[in-house]
């Protein structure tokens, strides 16, 4: 059984002026554990809301996700909370830390709401990913390039079964974001992680074996005439 | 580990609005506990003081002036009594002991009284406890231009044995209205914490017989302190002296007549308290005006904590436990202001009457008003916490593209 199976998915949204706007309509979809597949797509194509269906932040509006054998329209929100901070690892493009938390509390905190803290893993996850002199340090205080290794830090704190990564490296010049793509699979790879990453810069789609294109999956936007 | 965590930070995070808001919870606290605590303490003591004393026999009026006439040396005295009045109830087989005072003169503001001395030698300071002067004093001697000084004016006027002054006339001071008469300290009372501790006493005589004094009324009393031999006896006087006769008042039972002064200061107290109780609600208005308002700027780092797999109750629990935590950091604070303001307020009461009030007392609203004011401040929490508890997480974090 795949790790992740899609079937169906749509998800609309309500205009202002009142009609229903299909964001996301993708018919099937899967990714086996440990693979990693990169989705490429310019703005607008719903990469962001497919990620955050996929990991039970929104609800779809019909079809099924089915993440570790659990179909998520079938959970509660508990349930949902639960599923995603002990089966996904999510390492957002504007990294989302905590910045009145140090970077050890921004790995803790990734780390409470699921499995339980482990203050010698959250340590080595942060020296692993070259910041072990910086633990105290808070966000502010770190460059762009080191507070994207922490996000990758508390996104894998959990060994996650599935790590989602928007536009991982959208915010790093072309040297760092190679080394964060270096740094993102090396870590998925170690850990047994599948990785599902969107993003529209052709030097980090081409490192993938498989890379789909959103604007093919989803329906939502595919222009007249597209098959 | 992880609400404690999130409350903490968010607390320093927001440490102005959580300082202000704690020290304006705090100034509720203490007002709370003080108004209650004042309250409790002051009609307990006032009480207490007249617990040496049955009943005060004086001239025909108000019971109440009467007492505070001449247990707590407050107020006018109401008129004179004849010393055939005084040698007659201190006769009555009913009466343990009767102690005439007589009042009219000051030194400096502060009461002389005149007694006999007896006052010191067969009554008592306070139940089970005497009076006692300090090392090297000894007592008036009836007759003699002696006094024996209280405890608090020796303090402020600084005398001493063997030191002199010369009374002024009437209850306030008027440099202008001083006798010729000089009297020697003689002893000084240790502290008794009861309105004694305010009162320069001298011989009965001396008083009466000041110069300047109203040759016709010398051998009046102010008002005779009686000591009972039975409750019943106050019974006996009361029907003697109040409803059979039209001349004399006898202020009996005194916890009674003093219950009439806080029953004329009730509404004293619900004022102080309607002030502490509207402080405090302001204060949880701030604790929640703080927190609603600062939800703005936390909308993001909630929502990256829901996505991090924090659920809706996790965030809810630990706004709530934030304003409670402001509100707990608050009453510490309270402690201290509930010490200072009480601290004064004693100070004024024992300036004033020689009443003394003891902060340190422990009362169950010390404990209980705190735990109040922190459900309060919790309660003050709910409806940020129901923002943040709704705080829709996809919206709120990165721009969706």
């Amino acid at each position: 059984m795949a790790l992740l199976e899609i079937e169906n998915l749509l998800k609309t949204y309500r205009t202002p002026d009142g009609r229903r706007l299909t964001v996301v309509d993708v018919p099937k979809f899967q990714l086996e554990a440990g693979e990693q597949v990169a989705l490429s797509g310019p703005s607008g194509t719903g990469k962001t809301t497919f990620l955050n269906l996929i990991a039970g932040i929104l609800t779809a509006d019909s079809g099924q996700v089915r993440l570790d054998g659990r179909d998520l329209s079938a959970l509660s929100e508990p349930e949902r909370d639960r599923q995603r901070a002990s089966v996904v690892g999510y390492i957002f493009q504007t990294f989302n830390l905590l910045q009145g938390f140090t970077c050890l509390e921004n790995v803790l905190l990734g780390m409470s709401f699921g499995p339980g803290v482990d203050h010698g893993r959250a340590r080595g996850l942060l020296e692993r990913v070259g910041l072990g002199d910086r633990l105290d340090y808070f966000p502010r205080q770190l460059s762009t390039g080191q507070q994207q290794r922490v996000a990758v830090a508390r996104a894998l704190a959990n060994r996650p079964k599935l790590v989602l990564a928007d536009e991982p490296t959208g915010n790093l010049d072309p040297g760092h974001a190679s080394q964060a793509m270096d740094l993102i699979r090396g870590l998925c790879s170690e850990q047994g992680s599948a990785l599902l990453l969107v993003s529209h810069d052709p030097s980090v789609l081409g490192r993938f074996a498989r890379c789909e294109s959103l604007a093919r999956l989803n329906r939502a936007t595919r222009m007249e005439g597209e098959p | 580990m992880t609400l404690w965590l999130l409350v903490r930070r968010s607390l320093r995070q927001h440490l102005l609005s959580t300082v202000v808001t704690a020290l304006s919870l705090a100034l509720a606290g203490g007002l709370l506990m003080s108004v209650w605590v004042v309250k409790r303490q002051a009609r307990a003591t006032f009480t207490g003081q007249t617990g040496a004393w049955d009943a005060v026999l004086g001239a025909r009026g108000a019971k109440l002036q009467l007492v505070l006439n001449a247990l707590f040396h407050l107020e006018a005295s109401a008129g004179n009594v004849p010393f055939a009045d005084y040698q007659l109830v201190a006769s009555n087989r009913a009466v343990a002991l009767a102690i005439p005072i007589a009042v009219g003169d000051n030194y400096l503001g502060y009461r002389i009284v005149g007694t006999l001395t007896n006052l010191f030698t067969d009554a008592e300071a306070a139940p089970g406890r005497r009076f006692r002067l300090r090392d090297g004093g000894r007592w008036f001697e009836d007759g003699y231009r002696e006094a024996v000084v209280g405890s608090f004016v020796a303090q402020r006027l600084g005398l001493k044995p063997g030191d002199t002054f010369k009374p002024y006339h009437g209850l306030n001071f008027n440099p202008k209205e001083q006798h010729d008469d000089e009297y020697v300290v003689t002893g000084v009372l240790e502290p008794s914490n009861t309105p004694a501790d305010r009162v320069l006493w001298i011989p009965l005589a001396g008083l009466q017989n000041m110069s300047g004094h109203a040759a016709a009324t010398a051998t009046d009393v102010s008002a005779v302190l009686v000591k009972l031999r039975s409750p019943l006896a106050g019974q006996q006087l009361d029907l003697l002296y109040n409803k059979q006769g039209d001349r004399l008042t006898l202020a009996w039972p005194l916890g009674a007549v003093l219950a009439q002064l806080f029953d004329k200061m009730g509404w004293f107290d619900q004022v102080l308290e309607l002030v502490a109780c509207l402080v405090a609600l302001v204060a949880a208005g701030s604790v929640l005006a703080s927190i609603y308002n600062s939800l703005s700027a936390r909308r993001r780092d909630l929502a990256i904590l829901r996505a991090l797999g924090a659920r809706r109750v996790t965030v809810f629990a630990s706004i709530v436990l934030e304003a409670a935590s402001v509100a707990a950091l608050g009453m510490v604070l309270a402690w201290g202001f509930y010490a200072v303001i009480l601290m004064a307020v004693a100070a004024v009461i024992r300036a004033q009457t020689g009443v003394v009030l003891d902060p340190w007392a422990w009362d169950p609203v010390l404990i209980l008003a705190p735990l109040a004011l922190v459900a309060l401040g919790a309660l003050a929490g709910v409806l940020p916490a129901f923002k943040a508890y709704g705080n829709p997480v996809a919206e709120n974090l990165a721009p969706q593209s």
